[in-house]
């Protein structure tokens, strides 16, 4: 971590590095995966080394990406828990897009669109590779019929679909609020940051510190 | 092949663009399959592995007369064996000689996402422009007649071309030069609809009540059709589909879902840029750090 002494601890360095793989296999394959989508986006195909290379590295980039994603899982699920107040703080949702967030409920370590974020790659994630091993031509063809695949294919598409609208949202959250993409870079937040963003977890820290 | 320009394709896979199609004055050709004159010789077989230089593994006896027992990426053309007993209790033989249907509208090429890689020419063949094909298999899954293989070993999908390097020099396919019975007839699509009606009346006149053409609309009539004696169930034939169409779920994969899916990242991405017209970025202020009492000034806790 670095930053000022002041600063708190956002995410371990095993978190950060496990977020960016995820992060960097995901883009990859979005990419690969939308030149194979739609014939206007095949030129994509060639940041890979052409059609042939970008099929045959698409599914190995994803279990890369399967595994650091369980990776994440088993680091953040407890923060991700779903509780009462990210019902409330939904209803709130208006106040905190027009960057009034001090009328919703004070937040813990993840407010509940992060958290939708977490679950719905948690969903996603599996299902992408699960109904992508099934249209896996090279090595699966022979463990499917011709149907199961066509009904694989069909899922890894609306799937990928919903995952990319999830990870636009996301990026996007990054970039407007500021100072989270250091929280994931170098790792921590400035105390304010916290208090505006995640009040509850500051306390938590605070109290934990003995502060 | 792809040096020698055709130039007169009518579709293309993956294009959205008008292929070159200036050379379209053909006649949509058509293959005929008249299975009631078929003896199983399998001379076409080995035609086509003739012609095309093609030459299996060679395999081990599955208790058939299948051989090799389903189609490869070095047999693209295979007589499938089906002893069918009628109400009657007559065993018949029914011999269908299987491959590529090349039909009017190619699920296979629906489905292909490289460009270029699956074609259909003015004349109605379907044919796989391999430099082009990246082996993903789109093809198996838009095929209703379960025809396309893909190679393990160079990884692009075949299948029967119509033998279109013949039939572009006027030629016809090789399994049609080889047939001894003339079970197996080349021409115009016209021609061979009006030869196989003249086939279907002289079955019908032999008994064979439910004599028929297959040409299924579904996916727009096919350039190789066949003569049935049980048209009525064309199933009997090594299961070839009674009414085969592009499944409905690649149909919505590669229709609807397509714009659907990018209009809608597009939207997301739109939506992004103008909150951030509108709102602005979220950025922590001065009283947001005072307010957290950093320790070193703060002297306790809350």
């Amino acid at each position: 971590m670095t930053g000022r002494d002041t600063d708190l601890v956002r995410h371990s360095l095993a978190m950060r590095i496990n977020h960016w793989i995820t992060a960097a296999c995901f883009i990859l394959l979005v990419l690969s995966g939308l030149s194979f989508f739609d014939p206007v986006l095949f030129w994509l195909s060639g940041l890979f080394g052409g059609g042939q290379s970008a099929r045959a590295l698409h599914p190995w980039i994803g279990v890369v990406l399967l595994v650091s994603y369980a990776g994440m899982v088993v680091q953040a699920w407890r923060g991700n828990l779903w509780t009462r107040d990210d019902v409330d703080w939904i209803r709130h949702m208006r106040q905190v897009l027009a960057n009034r967030e001090e009328a919703a409920p004070e937040v813990g370590r993840y407010n509940a669109g992060q958290k939708a974020v977490f679950w719905a790659m948690a969903l996603l994630v599996p299902v992408l590779f699960f109904t992508g091993v099934a249209i896996w031509e090279a090595y699966f063809a022979s463990y499917t019929t011709i149907e199961q695949r066509r009904v694989a294919v069909l899922l890894h598409s609306l799937a990928a679909a919903a995952a990319i609208l999830v990870w636009i949202v996301h990026v996007y959250a990054g970039i407007w609020v500021r100072g989270s993409v250091r929280a994931m870079t170098q790792g921590s937040v400035s105390r304010g940051w916290a208090w505006r963003h995640h009040r509850k977890w500051l306390r938590a820290q605070t109290s934990r510190d003995g502060i | 092949m792809a040096d020698l320009q055709s130039q007169d394709y009518v579709r293309r896979s993956a294009s959205n663009l008008t292929p070159p199609s200036a050379r379209n004055h053909e006649l949509e050709v058509a293959k005929l399959i008249d299975v009631s004159r078929c003896i199983g010789c399998k001379a076409c077989q080995a035609a086509c592995m003739e012609w095309n230089d093609l030459r299996g593994e060679v395999g081990t006896f599955e208790g058939s007369y299948d051989n090799p027992s389903d189609l490869d990426e070095s047999t693209w053309t295979l007589m499938r064996f089906t002893e069918w007993k009628d109400d009657k209790g007559n065993l018949e033989w029914l011999i269908r000689k299987d491959g590529c249907m090349h039909c009017e509208d190619p699920g296979c090429l629906k489905a292909c996402p490289a460009p270029g890689a699956i074609v259909q020419y003015a004349n109605g063949i379907v044919d796989f422009i391999s430099e082009n094909c990246i082996g993903c298999g789109y093809c198996v899954m838009g095929c209703p007649f379960d025809i396309p293989r893909v190679s393990p070993v160079d990884r692009k999908s075949y299948k029967c071309t119509l033998c279109s390097d013949r039939v572009a020099v006027g030629l016809e396919p090789a399994c049609v030069k080889a047939c001894p019975t003339g079970a197996i007839m080349f021409g115009s699509k016209k021609d061979m609809t009006t030869w196989a009606g003249e086939r279907v009346v002289d079955l019908k006149a032999r008994g064979f009540e439910q004599a028929g053409l297959y040409d299924p609309p579904g996916v727009g009539g096919t350039h190789v059709m066949y003569v049935l004696h049980h048209a009525d169930r064309p199933s009997l034939y090594a299961g070839l589909p009674d009414q085969p169409r592009i499944s409905p779920v690649v149909a919505g994969w590669k229709g609807l879902f397509k714009p659907l899916a990018l209009a809608g990242m597009t939207l997301a991405a739109v939506a992004g840029f103008f909150h951030w017209m509108m709102v602005g970025p979220n950025e922590v202020q001065p009283e947001d750090e005072a307010k957290a009492r950093p320790p070193k000034n703060a002297g306790g806790s809350a």
